[in-house]
């Protein structure tokens, strides 16, 4: 799973059958002091994040799992919103 | 999924038989200002992107998750045309 903060929307009318119902973010991955590192990335929104909110995603195959269908050829899904990060000194 | 543009098309008559029906597009990486990086990929396309449409790639073996490439050697699938890009927040 990785940090990200919601930076925008994507509009698609001509995509995929099996993504019509789901919104796409824009996410500016983020590193754990919540700087930008990379370049941003389109997920599924599975949690309603706003724009500017700081979430958590998952990648790969596993990002189909929240999922309402059995196939999607997804590999971004935003999972969670980050409410509040304790960070020890390393 | 990674923001990309539809730059060319690969045509390859001797190739895998699993890729046989195939559309191939070629896809530059771009940024959120649509300017073209340097990288690219070849995607199969199964939403009839045109050449300069700014389009959607999924990657790695989510690509396979469809019924066109299911069980076939894709790792990158364009899954849609980009209408609008909503950038809210300036990072």
């Amino acid at each position: 799973m990785f940090f990200g903060k919601v930076i925008g929307t994507i509009w698609a009318t001509r995509k995929e059958e099996s993504l019509h119902s789901f919104k796409l973010q824009f996410v500016q991955p983020l590193d754990a002091k919540q700087k930008p590192v990379g370049s941003p990335i389109v997920a599924v929104d599975t949690v309603g994040a706003g724009p500017g909110e700081i979430v958590f995603y998952i990648t790969a195959r596993e990002a189909v799992i929240p999922l309402p269908v059995e196939m999607a050829p997804v590999d971004a899904s935003i999972v969670g919103i980050v409410d509040r990060i304790d960070l020890q000194k390393a | 999924m990674f923001l990309g543009k539809v730059v060319g098309t690969v045509w390859a008559t001797r190739k895998d038989e699993e890729l046989v029906g195939m559309k191939l597009q070629i896809v530059k990486h771009i940024d959120l200002d649509y300017k073209l990086k340097d990288t690219f990929v070849v995607a199969v396309d199964s939403v009839q992107a045109g050449v300069g449409d700014v389009v959607l790639v999924t990657s790695g073996s989510s690509a396979r998750q469809t019924a066109l490439t299911k069980n076939r050697p894709v790792d990158a699938i364009i899954i849609a045309v980009v209408d609008k890009l909503d950038i809210v927040v300036k990072t």
